[in-house]
């Protein structure tokens, strides 16, 4: 089984990426072991805490729970992708400002999350912000100042004031 | 937006040009953490290393009668298969005792298991490999045999002649026993108006860190040096550590912390897995790495709060509290944690119980007994959680069967703001607390009368509701008191240097470490203030034995308090040999000069008379212009450490909203208030995220939190699924206020503020949960976490 490599091309990032890939290996395994892109982080490992959530084709998914090999031909976002390209800048001010992060550790999964509930446009309640966000564990903060930051870019994008 | 603080800044006679002294910065440090370009330990690699996964021991007790290991050395990719004879070669054990901690006693431990295994989840032998993969691939392959051993997991009967002695060379399985009787207390309780007694029972919890414990060490044969990059909270300690447990100097040993996926007190200990790992890269010779995955972390990382104490409190009808009584008993695991050790706790919650409150009369026994379960040990706000559980369980308690309202039975027992200092019954010395200011404050910040009224209205309609309340005291700033005079290595001091460089800009390398609180952004604060520059201009290093100065790192709430002191005043040092170069450059003398701006100015007149960009470049470049005979000093040392007091107690007290369903038993948080005095608050916003990030940890404890073990000793909900921890839909908003009242042992004045939140939040919660079900004829619940089926057994519903 250990032997089982299959190879598989995707695009992380905006970048090509042909690789070969172990069968068993999951997505964040991948991203982390095999192309060094840390910035997704493993808490978990059975889809609980969204440590490792990334954009798979759009969707936010557990890159725990998703196999690279289910990954030939996606396109896949990481934190670094999403820095990159400035789409969430706003989100990482206000979680700056805001001091919505302590140790970080959680701070990519959640930049995901929360920018996969404000894309939908609207300003979502502190309660929807607080739902959405259910699926990605923070132990340092207790979520108020992280609902701050996201409910202030919510309102900022719509063209509101603070 | 919400983007303010809950409380105005705090401004302080610290206040000079370019103060960052009570202002709301945004810590330097956090761009590379929303960017995900941190550096935690699982993200390290270097040239070959390899990876470590362990065996571990499927038994609570048991003899390793065999391993045979052939199968598994041949697999793909294995270096090596090691078990702990060969290990405990390279590696001496450690015993987890403090001298100060009269009688306390354990076993010595290995890094890993020799002969047995104690708890489910011990190491029994490692599997070095290419990858963690195929280390874990080639650990199926390893056949261990045991002989299974009676487990003993039951505190209650860990003592009697019938149960079976886990060490038998310690004659017993009591760790560590402490007894108080202070006053008159049966006297008291005689002659009590009302006496309530009880028994409260506290899930065992541990700190569930989002990044697990994590490990790279390096031993470099060519150098001589282990170099260990560490997920800890305490660099120095485990350099001393590592070292003496590998016969090596401490200078031949290098800890380098950098990011760290959350702490809270759980990787402030020795844990077996870790050290086995640095051992065997010394064996090795080569990198080796241990990155703990989730079952692992719940079977290993530290447990505590495992506590059933029946408590007792005398009343008056008048309000007046008259003795408190508590018998205590905990069970710790099979070894006291290496150095800290496991009899803190109980310690802490003897020293701690009836702490806000002016009564004279106090018994407290703790018996600390050992267990075939994974370790207990200091996990954040050790001992608060439980003492103050108990105090102000008993004190809501003692009020409904007077029939007094719990908000007033406080104020008629708190100590006086103006009793200070005073001295506790249980011994603890007291500089300065704001106990009734603060519940002033918390009256009417929200707004109390009101909420009552709307709880009476929502009575009638059938809404169940509780307003709960807890005061509370917090250690922090320890001195030497707590660790250094038990014998321990681990320093109560902290130190700060502060360097200019070429251009005008500080660095800045402190003892104390980053877990996330805050701590670069405090030191910078610190810095930046006392020598009169931007803040931008400062650049805090801190994690690296090699070139910090030696410090104790963070834990019990110290590293802005003794950490932000001691920068402080490295700031001031460095100011004064910097006007120094500056008198010598502009022949005049050091008193006409201040800095300001990154400018040496007219001390009166605020002339900008000298960039520091262009004194650096004199000193640095051009010495030669300087007077013969003077030297610039552009660094500067000072360290810190409390000495007219044990510990900087701080103060306060919170209050729970909460809605409870009677058919259902889920309990909905409404909202949370903390008022708490931490004296000079640095940072208003660090500040208040410490105090919510902990009272949520607390809730965690009061509602979801449980490491659940069946009678043979086996956790068996050990995954994030099945352990509940806070989600951000379950949690209130929480709202923050303060009382300022500075400790006059340092300059600054500015005390803990880490685990104020996690100290109160339970006993808060569960008294408003009380208060929710009282009218209802509801057994008062004390027995944590209240879960939903036992909110429904307390109605009579299941």
């Amino acid at each position: 089984m250990i032997d089982f490599a299959l190879d598989i091309s995707l695009t992380v990032n905006g970048e090509p990426v042909p690789e070969r890939v172990e069968a068993r290996k999951t997505l964040v395994d991948f991203l982390r072991e095999d192309l060094c892109l840390t910035g997704s982080h493993v808490g978990c490992e059975h889809g609980v805490c969204g440590a490792c959530t990334v954009r798979v084709n759009g969707e936010i998914v557990r890159g725990c729970l998703m196999l690279a090999v289910q990954c030939d031909g996606a396109k896949i976002e990481t934190i670094e992708g999403l820095s990159d390209s400035g789409e969430v800048a706003d989100l990482q001010t206000a979680f700056e400002q805001r001091n919505a992060l302590q140790c970080g550790y959680c701070t990519p999964g959640m930049i995901a999350a929360a920018q996969d509930l404000l894309k939908r446009g609207g300003v979502p309640s502190r309660d929807e912000i607080r739902e959405h966000l259910s699926g990605n564990y923070c132990r340092c903060t207790g979520y108020h100042a992280i609902v701050d930051a996201v409910e202030s870019v919510a309102q900022a994008r719509a063209g509101g004031k603070a | 937006m919400k983007i303010t603080d809950d409380s105005p800044p705090v401004l302080s006679a610290l206040d000079r040009p370019n103060s960052y002294i009570g202002r709301s910065l945004p810590r330097p440090n956090l761009q590379r953490l929303t960017q995900g370009r941190g550096q935690y330990v699982s993200d390290v690699t270097l040239p070959r290393m390899a990876h470590v996964a362990f065996v571990r021991s499927p038994h609570a007790h048991a003899r390793i009668k065999s391993i045979a290991a052939d199968a598994a050395k041949k697999a793909p990719g294995v270096i090596a298969v090691v078990a702990g004879a060969e290990l405990a070669k390279v590696m001496t054990p450690w015993v987890g005792v403090l001298t100060h901690l009269k009688g306390l006693k354990s076993a010595p431990q290995f890094p890993i298991a020799v002969d047995r295994a104690c708890w489910q989840g011990e190491a029994v032998c490692a599997v070095v490999a290419r990858t963690r993969a195929l280390a874990e691939d080639a650990c199926e392959l390893v056949e261990v045999t045991y002989e299974e051993l009676p487990a003993v997991t039951d505190p209650e009967t860990a003592l009697d002649a019938k149960t079976p002695v886990i060490h038998s060379a310690l004659g017993d399985n009591l760790c560590f026993e402490r007894k108080l009787d202070v006053g008159a207390v049966d006297k008291a309780f005689a002659e009590s108006d009302a006496v309530v007694e009880t028994t409260f029972m506290f899930g065992r919890h541990t700190g569930v860190t989002t990044e697990p414990r994590a490990v790279v060490a390096d031993w470099n044969a060519g150098e001589q040096r282990m170099t260990v990059y560490h997920g800890t909270q305490a660099p120095h300690m485990m350099q001393n550590l590592f070292a003496k447990h590998l016969d090596l100097a401490e200078h031949q040993v290098r800890v380098l912390t950098k990011d760290v996926g959350g702490s809270f007190g759980i990787k402030v200990h020795t844990y077996a897995d870790e050290m086995a790992t640095v051992a065997l890269s010394k064996l090795l010779k080569r990198p080796v790495k241990f990155v703990a995955d989730r079952i692992e972390s719940f079977v290993t990382d530290i447990h505590a709060r495992d506590h059933r104490i029946k408590a007792k409190i005398g009343v008056n009808n008048d309000g007046s509290i008259t003795a408190f009584e508590i018998d205590d008993l905990t069970g710790i695991g099979p070894y006291s944690v290496y150095p800290r050790t496991s009899g803190i706790e109980a310690n802490q919650v003897v020293n701690l119980t009836g702490g806000p409150y002016t009564c004279p009369n106090y018994r407290a026994q703790a018996r600390v007994v050992f267990q075939n379960k994974n370790v207990m040990c200091q996990y954040r706000a050790v001992g608060h959680p439980i003492a103050v559980a108990v105090t102000e369980g008993l004190v809501d308690l003692a009020a409904a069967k007077i029939g007094m309202d719990p908000l007033e039975i406080r104020r008629r027992n708190l100590i006086a703001d103006d009793a200070y200092p005073t001295q506790l019954a249980a011994g603890l010395k007291f500089e300065k607390l704001s106990h009734h200011e603060s519940l002033a404050h918390l009256d009417s910040m929200m707004n109390y009368a009101g909420l009552r009224a709307e709880q009476k209205k929502l009575r009638q309609q059938g809404i169940c509701r509780g307003i709960g309340f807890a005061s509370f005291i917090e250690v922090t700033n320890p001195s030497a008191a707590f660790y250094g005079v038990g014998g321990a290595r681990i320093t109560s001091q902290d130190g700060a240097t502060v360097r200019l460089d070429a251009q005008g800009a500080i660095i800045v390398h402190s003892g104390v470490t980053e877990q996330g609180q805050g701590a670069e952004a405090v030191l910078a604060q610190c810095v930046a203030t006392s020598f009169g520059v931007s803040i931008d201009k400062v650049r805090v290093v801190t994690g690296d034995t090699d070139h910090t100065p030696y410090g104790g790192g963070t834990w019990a709430s110290r590293a802005a308090g003794i950490g932000g002191e001691a920068a402080w005043q490295a700031g001031k040092a460095l100011r004064g040999n910097v006007l120094a170069v500056a008198a010598s450059i502009l022949q005049a003398k050091p008193e006409e000069f201040d800095i300001r701006n990154g400018i040496v100015v007219d001390k009166v007149k605020g002339t900008e008379r000298l960039p520091l960009d262009e004194l650096a470049r004199v000193a640095y470049f051009r010495p030669d212009t300087l007077p013969p005979g003077f030297q610039a000093e552009l660094m500067a040392t000072r360290h810190y450490v409390p000495r007219a007091w044990p510990f900087a107690f701080t103060n306060g007290i919170q209050a729970s909203y909460l809605e409870v369903d009677t058919d259902t038993g889920f309990v909905k948080l409404l909202k949370h208030w903390c008022v708490e005095d931490c004296g000079t608050i640095i940072n208003p916003q660090l500040v208040d995220e410490q105090i919510r990030g902990g009272v949520v940890q607390g809730i965690g404890a009061a509602l979801f939190e449980q490491c659940l073990y069946d009678e043979r000793g086996q956790m068996f909900n050990g995954n994030m699924a099945d352990y509940l921890v806070p989600m951000a839909v379950e949690m209130p908003d929480i709202e923050c206020g303060h009382v300022v009242s500075p400790t006059a042992d340092s300059e600054f004045g500015a005390k803990g503020a880490g685990e104020a939140g996690t100290a109160g939040a339970p006993a808060c919660v569960m008294n408003a949960i009380n208060d929710a079900l009282r009218p209802l004829g509801a057994k008062a619940l004390t027995d944590m976490p209240f879960t939903p089926d036992k909110i429904l057994r307390a109605l009579g519903k299941v």
